[in-house]
């Protein structure tokens, strides 16, 4: 354990900051034990608290719980595997630098901006969650708890509790990538039986093992989410790392393809054994305390009541050691598009946006819309990065066209990625479609249009030669 | 000592997380399966305050361990 954790600390800050601007040398491949750590910890995180609980709000039943949520987890391994894992042991670049050969640095730019925004959106809802926990430890009516309901501050305290661990996190992300990655490591494992503790003490205060009866809601339930809805959340959560190719970075060190499947440790401990820990917590509030889903009650007062201080703690260092990396990264993501901006100062701004959109509980309660959104956004360019490895060479298109020509901006690139993204948005927002069965179509479309684009191109440039 | 041999403050902390670890999930599972024995009727025998304590202690034992036996790798 102790050589995996040592291995697992390495990869992450090999990750952080080195062979940017090349390709991994040989001498820094590594094996597969490193990944199943990095997966495993990555993906058991404080917002895993929220997404069960919201499962049971959308009326989520049992079948579609159990069985859904392996299938789209499955499916997301798969895709980790014989998608992006063969690009990323076959270039072995990170997802920026490769852009950029195909994109240009311009237009990487823009999509650095984009990801450091959803990326703030996404720490803050860390921060959120991690705000919850805080209550309990002051008397009762302290600090007011945000419901699901909740989209704006609910109170002074509530906005000091946001500023204070959303300060902290910003300072620790300040002293780089390493430190973070060393406690969210030794911390994995105990956070995941954290998990499964609150399951176990929830299952032993309703008297029964009968899981299957449990995530049954009860009769009269509205469903919002159907079977395929779980299928496609559990699918695309991440869709951004492996259709959208973001994890090119972290599996360009792995020696073979084969590495993808360390992807399953994140996805069925964190999302599928986490996930249905988090929603017996609301379970027994629904039952036993008559809460009502919809409104729902917060991680941190489910989490204390079930099993106490380190309930809390859990919910703590959950947040803080996934949304420090995404801070840092999203701090990283400013300095590449603001010219002349310190490290310090565009991780200070990337903090201090996180905590604005912490303070707002809006964004960690409409999670499950929020990751599709993320997904649908940042997913389609792994469709033009997929176009470029596998089919350019039979469809007579360039690969890495803007390397090849010089261009800093690609307009190919930046037609295929809006165009699909705005019909989404579009289809998202005045139709109704659950964000998450959007990020394949997009990246699908994408590619399309991508390669459609670039042929006509290389028409038009043959045609100016001739 | 041999090669093969891990140090003994390695060993200790070793012991320690792993202990750890199971003051975590151990009284939570007894819990769980005494409420379930003793019905709505009965209580556990381990209280869940027991429950609660122990878990905090093994939250404070994992964290001052695994820093420790992770540093000795380095």
């Amino acid at each position: 354990m102790s050589d995996l954790s040592h291995d697992v600390e390495e990869l992450e800050q090999a990750v952080s900051s080195e062979y940017e601007r090349q390709r991994v040398p040989e001498k820094a491949l590594k094996g597969p034990a490193a990944f199943w750590g990095m997966y495993a910890g990555e993906h058991t995180a404080g917002t895993e608290f929220m997404i069960g609980p919201l499962f049971v709000k959308w009326g989520a039943d049992a079948f579609s719980l159990v069985v859904g949520l392996l299938l789209g987890n499955l499916l997301a391994v798969l895709t980790w595997r014989y998608l992006t894992a063969p690009i990323a042991c076959s270039e072995r670049l990170t997802l920026y630098y490769k852009l950029e050969k195909i994109a240009g640095s311009q237009l990487v730019k823009i999509y650095n901006l984009a990801n450091g925004l959803l990326f703030c959106f996404l720490a803050g809802s860390m921060i959120t969650v991690s705000a919850t926990a805080v209550g309990p430890f002051f008397p009762p009516g302290t600090i007011e708890m945000p419901t699901f309901q909740s989209t704006l501050p609910t109170g002074p305290a509530w906005i000091i509790s946001c500023i204070v661990i959303g300060t902290a996190m910003t300072l620790v992300a300040l002293k780089g990538y390493g430190v973070v990655a060393q406690v969210g490591h030794y911390a994995a494992p105990w956070m995941f039986l954290v998990f499964v503790a609150c399951a176990l003490v929830t299952l032993g205060r309703l008297g029964t093992a009968d899981l299957w009866s449990l995530l049954t809601p009860p009769e009269g339930t509205p469903q919002t989410i159907s079977f395929l809805g779980i299928v496609c959340f559990s699918w695309f959560c991440n869709a951004a790392m492996h259709i959208g190719m973001a994890d090119l970075s972290v599996l360009r060190f792995a020696r073979k393809p084969s590495a993808g499947w360390a992807s399953s440790s994140g996805m069925f401990l964190g999302h599928y054994v986490a996930w249905i820990c988090a929603a017996l917590l609301l379970i027994y509030w629904v039952r036993r305390h008559g809460v009502d889903p919809q409104v729902g009650k917060d991680p941190g007062t489910m989490v204390n009541d079930a099993v106490g201080w380190a309930g809390l703690v859990c919910v703590i260092v959950a947040g803080w050691t996934t949304a420090n990396p995404t801070i840092y990264r999203a701090g990283l993501a400013f300095q590449a598009m603001i010219p002349g901006i310190s490290r310090v100062a565009a991780t200070i701004l990337a903090g201090g946006l996180c905590i604005a959109a912490g303070i707002f509980p809006a964004f960690a309660m409409n999670l499950l819309d929020f990751v599709g959104i993320y997904g649908t956004i940042l997913a389609p360019v792994g469709g033009i990065i997929v176009v470029d490895h596998f089919f350019a060479d039979r469809f007579g298109i360039p690969r890495d066209p803007a390397e090849r020509s010089g261009s800093g901006f690609n307009a190919s690139v930046l037609i295929a990625w809006l165009v699909p993204v705005a019909v989404g948005m579009w289809l998202y927002k005045t139709q109704g479609v659950f964000a998450s069965y959007l990020p394949l179509p997009c990246a699908i479309a994408c590619g399309l249009i991508y390669m459609v684009l670039s042929k006509m191109a290389a028409r038009e440039a043959a045609a100016v030669q001739a | 000592m041999t090669p093969e041999t891990k140090p003994a403050p390695k060993t200790a902390a070793m012991f320690v997380g792993i202990l750890a670890l199971a003051g975590t999930i151990v009284p939570p599972a007894i819990f769980m399966v005494q409420s379930i024995a003793a019905g709505t009727d009965g209580s556990a025998a381990l209280s869940l305050d027991t429950v609660k304590a122990t878990m905090l202690v093994s939250a404070v034992a994992w964290f001052a361990a695994a820093p420790f036996w992770m540093k000795m790798d380095g």
